[in-house]
């Protein structure tokens, strides 16, 4: 075990970022063109790096499993993007974000990274403007804003429910642009399948090909991962179906180091789980929570219409236990809360798994109209999935796995252990700690592409000795072999179930002992059945087919393969981490009142675990020190 | 969900089948029974895709990801109609209550010249990602930009482009129209952006080019017949293709102005 060092440059907080830019080395821009680097994902982090790294001269290369980069899944993001802009002249500043953000992370992050991330925000919505992203207007002309779970100040900026799509949009024009100019080569339906590392060096990765089914190998000065979450390990969750670990874990298992594993959001407003066949939640903005009021009855098996039922047998939850933050009290204790009335059999629906969000009093406040115009396309999507309609009857809403604030560990300079390997966006670990705030995906992943790794990996190529390496080298056919050793006895196996009912079975696991509160009993169970099903998996999956064209059952399989070994470690980590914070809750650690309760004098860290070399053998965990100098630890309360 | 209206129905599927871009695909017809109508239309599929695995067979291949109507990924005809019978939904939101019991349901790809079928009902809509190359953006570097609220942006305008920048990519537009026309999804990018103060520079320029790429990848004309709007799922208006033909004059006047004022 090996205590890690975050290389956050020295200086006061606010300084830190400007000094270390001025510090870090630069590459002259006539030996930019003759350095090439690899993005991985195009979502909102992988994305604006391509196109910012292109406009600085770099040759990039950028690869997405999606037919178009634009269809990532920052696409689906609904409510919107905080930046401390202070435009409403409400006592924001880039000191409150910050704050607020180790606050809401319930002090598990480091701290100069989220002042970083806080001082970058306004700079990317600046940016998006240039770049014609429509956000949401007022009718003088300028912007507008709104306020999102776990924050006192409007500073949320949107557009409409489809903030995600149309900064994505943003970013993809962005690239495209650059792809125009040459300057990015785009290579699409492409799932990276392993990391190569020479001399100790990120210097390429090896994809197959999803249209042909050909396993390619590409070289390169420097790695990107901006391959996003993890979060349908639960099967279940918000996340797009293509959404996997895949990335990240195969760059683990070449020695990169995975932090914070267990720390997975549940996101509080989600439509629920309907039956058995049900391939994915949809989430429903968190936006909502600023006008919707959430209750369940006062009584249990109260089976009357919710519109039936009056004000005085209702229990507004949040509004009782958190005065002062009510609705918008932060996720995890929003989503804990659900789960608390819910396991009371206070539930509401046919499966009594789920809480009321009501719009009733907002619609009469507000009127028919103005309600609909914030919130018009969410009101329809629910109804188009659920069939009900949420202008007369409140909607029904359960928690769901939604996002991963764990990943690959990364320094200061977003670079992960193994020089050459950066990591961006939700891929990695550094911002969100334990929780991550409304509005801060968006931010974090732009944050990450625009304005902090073009600079550092600048500062990498210019201070480090890369020598040429070509693909045919070989650890390229080294890494090459393994991928084809893999796909090879996936399509040998020829068992009797198909991938969907393993990676179900998973998530039924990691949902009941790793979801939304956790225990050593629980974990311990999850630990023995995990390992299991895994072997299950390597003796008993169906794949028809071939591997040499499009094969979606092949796709699947080796995402799953993955997240059979991904979710023993996370029941792991949750395991070794004898303390409840954020959305990691334990049973046995909560205070007399069911909040989350800290042990900072052994658990003020990051957990980063080292690959064992084999599923079976117990990797190593690692960790980094946590230091609060700035935002004092304290008992996070939202009352 | 809807849990008091549940029910479970039995459909018959004739789906195209298609090994390859090569290959000359056929019908081949599934059924699919006991479908809950809380199930979408691409968990039906899912569930037809888990008997034939089970069965050894070739699932059929579609695209699709977020499966919450945004990332426009999927997207085949059923009887006919792109994206199916509910107008202003994708594929994957749309919900099987929206069928009866006993129906027999067509599913082919979309059927363009620009689309070529890669496999079943997968498609591949490259073109439209070099439609967007050739100037579908606005050129700023990043690092470069002045506060966003330096410039006013007069709502209507900001809601108006925002009303064209929904579009998904999806394709729906080429497949309902006759002559397999892009100009919807053409026009709804030249609008965005037009209609913004940050796109006026490259106003004319991108116009002109993207027209140009669009005819190129071999997209047919536009006989305003508004099958492309109708069948849009984010219900983008026509009023684009209107406003990209008069980009389209206006730019190419402005620009021969230019070059003589020159003196070319």
């Amino acid at each position: 075990m090996a205590i890690l060092d975050g290389k956050v440059p020295g200086g006061t907080i606010e300084q830190i970022w400007d000094d270390h830019k001025f510090h870090m080395k630069l590459v002259n821009p006539a030996n930019k063109r003759k350095h090439k680097v690899i993005v991985v994902g195009t979502g909102l982090a992988g994305a604006s790096a391509a196109a910012s790294l292109g406009e600085l001269g770099y040759n990039v290369s950028a690869f997405c499993v999606h037919e178009s980069p634009r269809r990532a899944h920052s696409v689906a993001a609904q409510g919107g993007i905080n930046s401390a802009k202070n435009y409403k002249n409400d006592g924001d500043s880039v000191y409150r974000l910050f704050y607020d953000t180790v606050k809401g992370g319930d002090f598990r992050a480091r701290e100069a990274n989220v002042y970083r991330l806080a001082q970058v925000s306004t700079q990317i919505i600046d940016h998006c403007v240039a770049q014609g992203v429509p956000l949401a207007r007022e009718y003088g002309g300028l912007l507008s804003n709104r306020s999102f779970g776990g924050a006192q100040v409007s500073r949320t900026f949107y557009a409409r429910g489809q903030t995600g799509q149309q900064l994505l949009i943003g970013a993809y024009q962005a690239m495209m642009r650059q792809v125009d100019k040459g300057q990015v080569k785009l290579f699409n339906r492409r799932e990276m399948l392993d990391l190569v590392v020479v001399n100790g060096q990120a210097r390429g990765i090896v994809v197959r090909n999803l249209a042909t089914g050909a396993i390619e190998s590409h070289e390169a000065d420097a790695v990107i991962l901006a391959t996003g979450g993890y979060s349908n390990v639960f099967f279940l969750s918000t996340n797009a179906m293509a959404c996997a670990v895949t990335g990240a874990w195969r760059a683990y298992k070449r020695g990169a180091y995975f932090a914070n594993p267990c720390f997975t959001q549940i996101h509080p407003t989600c439509i629920p789980v309907s039956g058995e066949l049900q391939s994915k939640l949809t989430l429903m903005s968190e936006s909502l929570r600023n006008d919707g009021r959430v209750w369940v009855p006062k009584t249990k098996g109260d089976k009357r219409p919710a519109n039936q039922i009056p004000d005085s047998e209702r229990d507004y939850y949040l509004e009782r236990v958190y005065p002062s933050f009510g609705n918008l009290a932060p996720r995890d204790v929003a989503s804990r809360q659900a789960k608390y009335r819910v396991d009371e059999g206070l539930g509401v629906g046919p499966t009594g798994k789920a809480v009321y969000l009501d719009f009733r009093d907002a619609i009469q406040r507000l009127g028919k109209k103005a309600v609909q115009e914030k919130y018009g396309n969410l009101f329809e999507m629910y109804e188009k999935i659920t069939g009900e309609n949420p202008y007369e009857t409140p909607m029904r809403m359960y928690p769901a796995p939604h996002y991963t604030m764990g990943g690959l560990w990364v320094d200061y300079n977003l670079m992960s252990n193994i020089p050459g390997l950066f990591v961006a966006g939700e891929a990695n670990f550094s911002d969100h700690g334990a929780n991550r705030l409304g509005a801060s995906a968006l931010m974090q992943g732009l944050a990450d592409g625009y304005f902090v790794v073009p600079y550092t990996i600048s500062n990498y190529i210019a201070s480090t000795k890369i020598e040429k390496v070509a693909t045919t080298h070989d650890a390229f056919k080294e890494a090459e072999n393994n991928v084809r050793a893999q796909i090879t006895q996936l399509m040998g196996i020829k068992g009797n179930r198909s991938v969907d009912s393993f990676h179900k079975q998973l998530g039924h696991i990691m949902w009941e002992y790793c979801g939304m509160a956790r225990n050593e009993k629980g974990l311990t169970a999850a630990l023995t059945e995990i390992p299991k099903l895994r072997d299950e998996f390597w003796q008993n999956v169906r794949i028809p087919g071939d591997a040499n064209y499009v094969n979606t059952e092949l796709e699947k399989a080796n995402r799953v393969a993955d997240f059979l070994e991904q979710g023993e470690l996370m029941c792991l980590d949750a395991l070794e981490r004898k303390e409840s914070c954020g959305g990691h809750f334990r049973d046995e650690y909560q205070t007399p009142d069911g909040e989350a309760m800290r042990d900072d004098a052994n658990f003020c860290h990051v957990a980063a675990w080292e690959w064992g070399g084999t599923a079976n053998k117990k990797p190593t965990r690692h960790t980094e020190e946590l230091k609060f100098e700035n935002v004092k630890l304290a008992t996070r309360s939202y009352k | 969900m809807g849990g008091t209206h549940s029910q479970n129905i039995n459909l018959k599927l004739k789906v195209w089948r298609q090994k390859s871009a090569k290959d000359q695909g056929a019908f081949v017809e599934y059924d699919a029974p006991n479908v809950s109508t809380d199930a979408s239309f691409l968990e039906m599929l899912d569930q037809v895709n888990e008997k034939l695995v089970q069965a050894g067979q070739e699932p059929i291949v579609f695209d699709h990801d977020c499966r919450e109507g945004i990332c426009g990924s999927c997207g085949f005809m059923i009887n006919g109609n792109a994206h199916g019978p509910q107008k202003h939904t994708t594929v994957c939101q749309l919900h099987m209550r929206q069928f009866k019991d006993g129906e027999t349901l067509v599913l082919e790809p979309w059927r363009a010249k620009a689309f070529p079928v890669i496999k079943d009902l997968m498609v591949d809509r490259e073109a439209f990602d070099r439609v967007i190359k050739s100037g579908g953006y606005i050129s700023v570097d990043t690092g470069n930009a002045q506060d966003a609220n330096n410039i006013p942006v007069p709502k209507p305008d900001a809601d108006e482009a925002f009303a064209s920048a929904t579009c998904i990519g999806c394709g729906a537009c080429v497949a309902s129209c006759k002559n397999a026309s892009a100009m919807l999804f053409v026009g709804a990018k030249v609008s965005h952006l037009a209609l913004l103060p940050q796109g006026q520079v490259e106003r004319a320029e991108r116009v002109h080019r993207m027209v140009t790429q669009m005819d190129a990848e071999g997209f047919g004309a536009c006989t305003t017949t508004g099958a492309c709007s109708a069948a849009c799922p984010k219900g983008i208006s026509l009023s684009n293709i209107a406003r990209m033909n008069r980009e389209l004059l206006v730019g190419t006047l402005t620009k021969k102005e230019a070059a003589e004022g020159d003196g070319i």
